[in-house]
């Protein structure tokens, strides 16, 4: 899809929160005022410089950040094993997963929660689907002491255990969906009839760069921290910007973290890593932009895995974060404006760059990140030595052992 | 068409008594039949449901009705088929299609109005999408003469309504809980209050639903308003019955038309 080149990738969404023809605020009426009301408020936040430094008191203290970059001084070895000669890009990582709760979605959960407190909001909830957004926000509640109901599909309840008790050590009460196919979608639905019921008293905590309008936005602005660290980290070690950068994407949010602060450099590439599950010429997979078509779902228009008839289909991928159908709505954009490009890996190629990134470097990832690791292996054999790639470790792996253990036969 | 359209519905508004709107799934259980009980037990404006993977303004009972549907294999052209044939067996009742965005805006939503207008359908009422996004598939309707029927809320305070108004017709649906379908029912008090406020603001019509099932329930309504909706008792009827269940919706709309026609209206 060719349209006109934008002078700045970086001024979405418009006045309406549409990124192009997507995004956009599709919800029931009863919600509207609600968000606008959250529009209002989330404008004045941005012009509150008190907001602004909570927000990053918290971020240094409680979260830990900024995170660390790192160079994988092995990974790109082992990576030049095999390439062509003189091929073989250096690989670096932005640290996320050392966060507290071992993920990005702290960033934007501790950003939400101050929205929550300004609007007056005395109750929290949130969809989970493996359980790391639910954590993030289990935790935000504890540490402002305010009530947290999680959504989270029954299915995901059952293969999620150590996250379900997570969330309950935290204080949250743990609702399992047991509507449709019991999974991430499922939770949301049940998430927004909540919001529908409670719109008094109650704010939703969306974990990814999607739903209505201002949520993609806002999202992405708390998740953006992730790439101006990056930048300016790079700048100071290296002394020039990285010529790729690498995340994995199922609603999007640490992809657009990284990805935001550099989209108008135009020397940088990006790679989106959507979940290919078992290949994307079947059904099976999480693949919105790669195998989906563009259409409306839980507040925004953007690609959705669908039928014909707009019947929305369950995706699957080895990584519970990137089983959803839709994508956030500004990737919708960045695809058909080609300022991302957008692949995909399958399960077992996830489950390789796991173990290879496992051995080489003493790091567990999430499966999550292990999709971009895997899109990396590949990029960096075509790239010459002294190009730099980036990706972001947006998790850490301690809630997919048993996953992995499984998929590898092995009794735990 | 577009004005008989409009015609059908607004002279159903016009009898000079409350109207009674039943809702039921399309491809639940025998629609025909069920739709030609409603009907027979005197509903005066049938509000199909399009059935939705993801029916996000919908409780327990309407959500179970969308699965069945679409667990017997129900596509969009079966809805439009559907309603086709009602329209061919019933020529003067009015048809309004209810459902979610994503249906409705798939194949576009030209092509939407399009086969709207030649299966008979007199309106469409889209839960999610708002009049910011009309232009999802307000114009569309419109050019083809169908009514884009709009929802006003306990949330939708006077600063908004004309917004919620601007480009609506046929009816405007009150629903009078902020929640979902089929559960907890509104004070009667306040619903008369918010119906008299939208009636203030407009000559639309103002119906209300969500949360009514009984026909006590529905007859004080309808002492205020122009318009009673019932849904999830109705759908829960065809959950429970199967294809006995013709028998049981006539009864239940006939109680339920019964109440709301002969509702005292305070002059």
């Amino acid at each position: 899809m060719n349209q006109t080149t934008p002078n700045s990738f970086r001024t979405m969404p418009d006045e309406r929160g549409h990124f192009g023809d997507y995004g956009g605020r599709y919800v029931a009426e009863t919600l509207m005022p609600l968000v606008l009301d959250l529009e209002r408020e989330y404008r004045a936040a941005q012009a509150d410089p008190a907001f602004q430094a909570q927000f990053d008191d918290l971020l240094e203290h409680y979260v830990g950040r900024p995170s660390p970059l790192y160079f994988a001084e092995r990974l790109t070895e082992a990576l030049r094993v095999g390439s062509p000669e003189g091929r073989g890009a250096q690989v670096w990582f932005k640290r996320d997963e050392l966060n507290h709760t071992g993920a990005h979605k702290i960033n934007n959960c501790i950003g939400q929660i101050l929205l929550a407190m300004r609007m007056g909001k005395t109750r929290i909830i949130a969809e989970t689907g493996a359980g790391q957004h639910g954590v993030a926000t289990a935790t935000v509640c504890a540490r402002f002491g305010l009530p947290c109901v999680i959504y989270m599909g029954a299915t995901d309840v059952a293969r999620q255990q150590p996250n379900v008790f997570r969330m309950k050590l935290l204080g949250a009460e743990v609702i399992p969906v047991t509507s449709g196919a019991a999974t991430l979608k499922d939770a949301m639905n049940e998430g927004l009839r909540d919001w529908v019921a409670n719109v008094h008293d109650t704010f939703y905590i969306i974990g990814t760069a999607a739903g209505p309008h201002p949520y993609p936005e806002l999202v992405r602005d708390f998740q953006s921290v992730i790439g101006k660290e990056a930048r300016a980290q790079m700048l100071a070690r290296i002394g020039r910007l990285p010529d790729l950068l690498v995340a994995a994407i199922g609603g999007g949010s640490n992809a657009l973290g990284l990805f935001h602060p550099f989209l108008d450099d135009p020397e940088v590439k990006m790679l989106g890593v959507e979940a290919a599950g078992y290949g994307l010429d079947g059904d099976q997979h999480a693949a919105s932009l790669l195998g989906g078509f563009p259409g409306v779902l839980h507040g925004n228009r953007t690609y959705l895995l669908q039928n014909e008839d707009g019947q929305i289909t369950e995706g699957h991928s080895i990584s519970a974060g990137l089983d959803y159908p839709g994508i956030g709505p500004e990737h919708a954009w960045l695809k058909d404006m080609g300022r991302v490009e957008y692949t995909a890996i399958t399960d077992q190629e996830a489950l390789d760059a796991f173990q290879l990134l496992c051995r080489t470097e003493g790091i567990i990832p999430a499966l999550e990140p292990s999709h971009a690791i895997a899109a990396v292996a590949k990029r960096a054999k075509e790239m010459d030595r002294d190009r730099i790639i980036l990706a972001n470790l947006c998790g850490r792996g301690d809630k997919d052992i048993f996953t992995v253990a499984e998929h590898l036969g092995v009794q735990m | 068409m577009g004005t008989r359209a409009m015609t059908r519905l607004s002279s159903s508004f016009a009898k000079g008594r409350p109207t009674f709107v039943a809702f039921i799934t399309a491809g639940d259980g025998d629609t025909a039949a069920n739709l030609d009980a409603l009907v027979e037990g005197g509903a005066d404006v049938i509000e199909l449901g399009m059935p939705f993977t993801d029916p996000m303004a919908d409780g327990p009972a309407i959500q179970a009705a969308n699965l069945r549907s679409l667990g017997a294999g129900t596509t969009t052209a079966d809805v439009f088929a559907i309603a086709a044939a009602f329209r061919q067996r019933h020529p003067q009742v009015p048809l309004v299609l209810m459902g979610y965005a994503n249906p409705m805006v798939r194949r576009g939503p030209e092509w939407f109005a399009a086969e709207c207008a030649r299966a008979g359908v007199d309106g469409v009422i889209c839960v999610d999408i708002p009049p910011e996004e009309d232009d999802a598939l307000g114009p569309a309707l419109r050019a083809e003469g169908i009514a884009p029927i709009r929802l006003a809320t306990p949330t939708t305070d006077a600063r908004r309504l004309p917004k919620v108004l601007e480009g609506s017709s046929g009816f405007l649906y009150y629903v009078s809980v902020a929640g979902i379908t089929g559960l907890q029912q509104a004070a009667t008090a306040s619903i008369a209050e918010a119906v008299a406020r939208l009636k203030a603001a407009t000559d639309l019509p103002v119906a209300v639903g969500f949360g009514v099932r009984t026909p006590e329930q529905a007859a004080a309504i309808a002492a205020h308003a122009d318009g009673v909706v019932v849904g999830s008792a109705l759908v829960e009827l065809v959950g429970k019955h199967g294809s006995h269940a013709p028998a049981h919706l006539r009864e239940l709309t006939a109680a339920l038309a019964q109440a709301v026609h002969g509702a005292h209206q305070p002059a």
